[in-house]
């Protein structure tokens, strides 16, 4: 029989352990663990964090400004997923959104297959579609593009700010000040790398490491068994995500982004920039590269008072931020975190269980 | 974006399939499905099938959470 999420607690209390901290690195365990008041269960000693795990958060105000100027551009449609709609650049308030108001054309997408149609029915208007996300967007968009290639589609492109968690992780781990004993796993990035992908955590680092789903008892479970393992001071990759997670992964949909993307630096909200942390498209498709076909620019690092970029690498709750609740909210959001329903501070915001 | 939701495939056609979820139908693709089959349940990630649920798997799971029922009687 399933344990009840009563019984995980108690078995999360039972277990002798000094302060502890974890580390979540997706946006819908950000938003499960709020939802569920998961924070407030746990024991005083067991402190959860919200790490770079929301592919809006993670993406720099510079990158957004240089988006919202690629918008203005004549006979250009912007297609993108709801997520980024909002998301200001550095300039409060100014965001697709706004630009659409504008007059630009933004389209949201919920698949990029959904870009690749609006760019058939549009043979006179250029279609970017915006690649946001980690290996679990990776695959469809690299279909996507694959397959405007079959279909001859000289007018959709991709601006890809696809990023890969390894890479993300190595740099938060190597930054001063650290403080994380163990990684809640983000159950359908896992899906696709499968537990081979987070092996290098307890290889390369001694770092606990669970992959987890997405129920409430999956994420108890998930932080008892990262509990169980600093108490026993045996870390390991352990798989709390069966049902989707296989060792090996999903070996198609890794075949169709290494046949799109290839590895290349790229920039980080709070954590700068990261080699081989992003997925650009290969040499051979640059015909539906739209950095290239448009020459996008990205400008010098915006100036902001927002500090999504240390909330996100674990130094910061979201009440820290001297914006949270007064000059930043849902309903106007001056960060990336507060706009983003996975965002770390509008889960805070929204359920203000901590 | 990242929001997967378990559908069951009701309709392929190539790379193209119909997932129903509580009776509610979406266009999906399942390029990264090996041999879909009607009746199916995968998880899907912004439009594209990202893998399969198993029954077995599913068992297992259940099995585990019974061995952790174990430990804490």
């Amino acid at each position: 029989m399933k344990p009840s999420a009563e019984q995980l607690l108690a078995a999360i209390r039972g277990l002798p352990l000094p302060k502890v901290r974890l580390m979540e690195v997706c946006g819908t365990h950000t938003m499960a663990i709020a939802e569920a008041g998961i924070r407030s269960l746990l024991p005083e000693n067991v402190k959860l964090l919200s790490g770079p795990g929301c592919p809006v958060c993670v993406t720099p105000a510079e990158v957004i400004d240089a988006v919202l100027t690629l918008a203005m551009e004549k006979n250009l449609i912007l297609a993108s997923y709801g997520d980024m709609i909002r998301v200001p650049g550095s300039i409060p308030g100014d965001s697709l959104q706004r630009r659409r108001a504008l007059g630009a054309d933004v389209r949201v997408c919920y698949s990029p297959m959904d870009a690749l149609d609006i760019a058939e029915a549009n043979p006179a208007k250029e279609v970017v579609f915006l690649g946001v996300g980690f290996e679990t967007t990776a695959p469809g968009t690299a279909a996507a593009v694959l397959s405007a290639a079959e279909r001859g589609l000289s007018n959709f492109s991709v601006w890809s700010m696809l990023k890969t968690v390894e890479p993300a992780l190595r740099a938060l781990m190597a930054m001063d000040g650290f403080n994380v004993q163990g990684f809640l796993c983000p159950g359908h990035v896992a899906t696709i790398l499968g537990e081979e992908g987070f092996r290098f955590l307890p290889q390369d680092y001694g770092m606990p490491a669970v992959i987890s789903g997405f129920e409430p008892e999956d994420i108890l479970l998930a932080v008892y068994k990262l509990l169980r393992q600093i108490a026993d001071g045996a870390p390991k990759v352990e798989n709390e995500y069966t049902r989707a997670v296989r060792p090996e992964g999903n070996p198609l949909a890794k075949a169709v982004m290494a046949k799109c993307f290839t590895p290349r630096r790229d920039l980080w909200r709070g954590l700068g920039e990261i080699p081989q942390s992003g997925l650009g498209l290969r040499e051979e498709l640059a015909a539906f590269d739209a950095e290239k076909k448009f020459g996008v620019e990205i400008p010098g690092p915006a100036k902001t008072a927002c500090r999504c970029g240390e909330v996100i690498t674990g130094r910061m709750d979201p009440t820290g931020c001297p914006l949270f609740g007064s000059r930043c909210t849902p309903e106007d959001p001056v960060g990336p975190c507060m706009v983003s329903s996975e965002g770390a501070c509008a889960a805070w915001y929204k359920y203000s269980d901590q | 974006m990242c929001l997967a939701v378990p559908l069951k495939l009701i309709e392929i056609h190539g790379n193209d399939a119909i997932g129903d979820a509580m009776g509610v139908q979406r266009k999906i693709r399942v390029d990264f499905i090996p041999e879909p089959k009607i009746g199916d349940y995968v998880i899907v990630h912004a439009g594209f099938a990202i893998e399969r649920l198993p029954e077995q798997q599913a068992l297992e799971d259940l099995e585990s959470w019974g061995e952790l029922d174990e430990a804490l009687r």
